[in-house]
């Protein structure tokens, strides 16, 4: 059988899984911890608590600042030393909850045993507002507030979820780990999403290069469907390995043959896409009332001699990771956040982790030195890679031109970032650093057309 | 770790570059070279020379004099072109002759609109067609193969000159077919004259298939030429099967599968678009079609591929690649 999988483009690096055997360990809790209140994409959280406040791990130190917002809670007990800014990994500051770390207590009401608990809730408002309280969002790179994402807007209906594990981003491994390590709870955080969302169909998509993760996750869906009724409608979907089937329009695509239109929400097609490591989330947040405070993140790199995955705590500083596994190794020329397709190479190595950091990556100069840019020759890689199927050399010429009108036309705002056209130009043109910045300029054009079209409107109907 | 690298994603390359993929090409082109090698012997080998050395020296002295840049002669372009070149010209032709179409090539063609990448026409092809007009007599001089060491080389006509030149004067296809002996079996294991280049199919499929497996080109282009010059040839023969060559005959002889495989596919100077490429492909093997029937020249695949060279600008505003979830 063919190896099913998105029909549009796409790339084939080196997966470079070499942390794959590596088990899930708990990081030991840092000194101190810096939480930041904006670590989802929407508004950031309000602060609720005080300097000099005691808090417990699993307590809210800040509310939803709006709609699209989230909960943020302390990951560890300790003291409030400060709120204020602190910068982040790129260097810019950000709001953040310093809080020094006394023991290891816990709020009360929150389950840390390994008991599962496969019996789930019925009522789709208790979950989301469980989900919603848990500080849930997504961890597959966007961290979307979760709560948000399980209530579609009226008139849309949900028709498949489909769970995440493709992990298509090489050397990452936290995915994998989760699925072969914890797969029970998420085949049953699956279920709880189903049901909140109401749908018959939920999908766990995972590439053919974990088979082990793809044989543990059917056995496991198998035990829970002769268990309770809950659970029926759960498949596991090998997909064929290719960069970026973990995009949330390509894994729409290749699991349900549809195609999100430019502009639009997974939702319009009737999807709804969650990673695993959400799933998992989910299912502490509904069955263990314990909120998001930790997630496991990969550290790896081949000039890396201790690759891991780790339990961390949001807030723990990457330097105390690294510290704790022996240190940046020597040849090392650029330190990652996240995968090296999509990731954000780190320029300060102080700055803590959010609940979507899934991975640090260590790349040496040789690996990831940018080739010098010679003449393009035309030979269309860059287009046969876009899974957005978007032409990057036009666009490229277009944004030198400044012609911000053909770029809108040439759809560069449905540009995903993810890398594939750079990755494969065989004459190193930075296709992608101008296509950013073409798509940034081409998205604010849009934005503020839609806003005076909108007031224009309104003044319409006032006269 | 003294310093820390930080710049925008994607961290990671892949490994083909422009060099890599032209010098796919020039392995690819190497069961034609040697096929011809083997079959005219060291003046072949003459040819082969004086053009890829030309080539690179031409481009080398262009961009560190002329232009006043780094040398470009490091991504392997250069060669191809001088391998192509030389692929089709006739292995009796001189060395200042060779030398020359080299100085077109490159200097003119290439170099001129900017170099690689820049060129609106195939630089070897533009070498070919400038000395086939300007040195006539030289450039439809043609030797039978007589292998390495045959040291009396035997002049004749190509199978399509000898045909036109036969219906001009009355014969009709069949007849001209018997007379000249031609075997299809000879068309496919070397053994007619022609240009370099053409005289041996299977060299050139070979060729082919490397580049495809290796992922350098795709196959529309090429088949899209094929295609049309066995379909539209299939009309005209079944119509008139006296005055028209079969397609079997048109496909193997003259340059059609050099300048389909190799010329045809060149990057630069072919659409972007894989519907472009289909309709580019059409109209090569539509307008070569036509002038071997109905032009004064016996074969026309350099033409063609010249004219629709000229198309592609245009071709690349036309068609574009399918978009995810526009219409």
């Amino acid at each position: 059988m063919a190896r099913r999988t998105f029909s549009i483009g796409g790339v084939h690096p080196n997966d470079a899984k070499i942390s794959r055997d590596c088990k899930i360990e708990t990081l030991p809790t840092p000194p101190t911890v810096y939480i930041a209140v904006a670590q989802h994409i929407g508004a950031p959280a309000k602060p609720v608590v005080a300097v000099g406040d005691k808090v417990k791990a699993g307590q809210v130190i800040a509310e939803p600042g709006g709609f699209m917002s989230a909960y943020i809670h302390s990951s560890v007990s300790g003291t409030v030393k400060s709120i204020g800014p602190r910068k982040d990994l790129s260097g810019n500051n950000q709001m953040v909850v310093e809080i020094a770390v006394e023991g290891d207590e816990w709020m009360e009401g929150i389950d840390r045993t390994d008991t599962l608990i496969t019996e789930i809730p019925q009522d789709p408002k208790a979950i989301i507002e469980k989900i919603k309280l848990g500080g849930v969002v997504g961890l597959g790179g966007a961290t979307f507030p979760t709560h948000v994402k399980l209530s579609p807007p009226p008139g849309k209906k949900c028709e498949m979820l489909i769970i995440n594990g493709c992990e298509c981003e090489p050397y990452l491994t936290s995915d994998f780990r989760t699925l072969l390590e914890k797969g029970e709870q998420v085949v049953i955080g699956t279920a709880i999403i189903k049901k909140a969302l109401g749908v018959d169909k939920a999908t766990i998509a995972i590439e053919d290069n974990k088979p082990e993760a793809i044989e543990h996750i059917t056995k496991v869906v198998a035990e829970m469907k002769a268990k309770s009724p809950d659970y029926a409608g759960i498949e596991v979907l090998s997909l064929m390995k290719k960069y970026p089937e973990g995009g949330e329009k390509q894994l729409i695509d290749a699991v349900m043959h549809r195609q999100v239109k430019s502009g639009g929400l997974p939702i319009d097609v009737g999807a709804v896409v969650d990673n695993v490591c959400t799933a998992l989330a989910v299912y502490e947040a509904v069955q263990k009332n314990k909120p998001l405070v930790d997630n496991s993140v990969t550290v790896t790199g081949e000039c890396f001699p201790h690759q891991a995955n780790l339990l961390v705590r949001v807030g723990t500083p990457l330097s105390y990771i690294i510290d704790y596994l022996g240190g940046v190794p020597a040849d090392a020329a650029k330190v990652i956040s996240g995968g090296p397709m999509m990731g954000k190479a780190i320029a300060n190595l102080d700055a803590a982790t959010l609940k979507g950091t899934g991975g640090i990556l260590f790349l040496t100069e040789k690996q990831t030195r940018r080739m010098p840019e010679s003449s393009c020759i035309r030979c269309g890689k860059c287009a046969d890679a876009c899974p957005m199927g978007l032409e990057p050399f036009l666009l490229n010429r277009l944004y030198k031109a400044g012609n911000t009108e053909a770029l809108e036309a040439n759809a560069v705002q449905d540009c995903i970032m993810c890398g594939c056209c750079l990755y494969s130009c065989p004459a190193g043109i930075p296709l992608l650093d101008a296509i950013s910045q073409a798509r940034g300029q081409v998205m604010g054009i849009m934005k503020a057309r839609a806003a005076a079209a909108k007031a224009a409107a309104e003044a319409a109907k006032a006269q | 770790m003294d310093k820390i690298l930080v710049s925008p994603n994607p961290h990671l390359h892949s490994k083909t570059t422009t060099a890599v993929l032209m010098r796919d090409v020039v392995i690819a082109l190497l069961p034609a070279v040697l096929v011809s090698v083997f079959f005219y012997g060291w003046k072949e080998l003459l040819v082969l020379a004086v053009s890829v050395l030309s080539c690179v020296l031409i481009e080398y002295l262009i961009t560190r004099y002329c232009l006043k840049k780094a040398s470009t002669i490091g991504d392997w372009s250069a060669i191809v072109t001088g391998i192509l070149l030389a692929l089709n010209l006739p292995t009796t032709t001189p060395w200042w002759v060779v030398f020359l179409g080299a100085l077109v090539a490159i200097g003119v063609a290439k170099m001129t609109f900017g170099g690689l990448g820049q060129n609106v026409f195939n630089p070897a092809l533009v070498g070919r067609v400038f000395l086939l007009i300007s040195f006539p007599t030289y450039m439809t001089h043609w030797e039978i193969p007589q292998g390495f060491f045959g040291v009396d080389a035997v002049s004749g006509a190509t199978p399509l000159g000898a045909i036109k030149e036969g219906l001009l004067q009355g014969a009709t296809v069949p007849d001209l077919m018997a007379q000249h002996g031609y075997s299809y079996s000879q068309m496919l294991f070397a053994n007619i004259g022609g240009s370099a280049g053409e005289v041996c199919a299977i060299a050139i499929l070979l060729g082919f298939g490397y580049l495809l497996i290796r992922k350098v080109i795709k196959p529309w282009i090429t088949l899209s030429i094929l295609g049309t010059v066995a379909l539209v040839s299939c009309i005209f023969w079944m119509a008139d099967p006296a005055q028209f060559t079969d397609p079997l005959f048109n496909l193997l002889t003259g340059g059609l599968l050099l300048g389909s495989c190799f010329m045809a596919t060149d990057y630069v100077t072919s659409p972007m678009s894989t519907k472009g490429g289909i309709v580019y492909g059409i109209g090569i093997g539509f307008i070569t079609l036509m002038i071997r029937y109905f032009g004064s020249y016996p074969e026309g695949m350099s033409f063609a591929i010249l004219i629709m060279n000229s198309t592609v600008p245009l071709l690349n505003n036309w068609f574009h690649q399918k978009k995810y979830g526009r219409a």
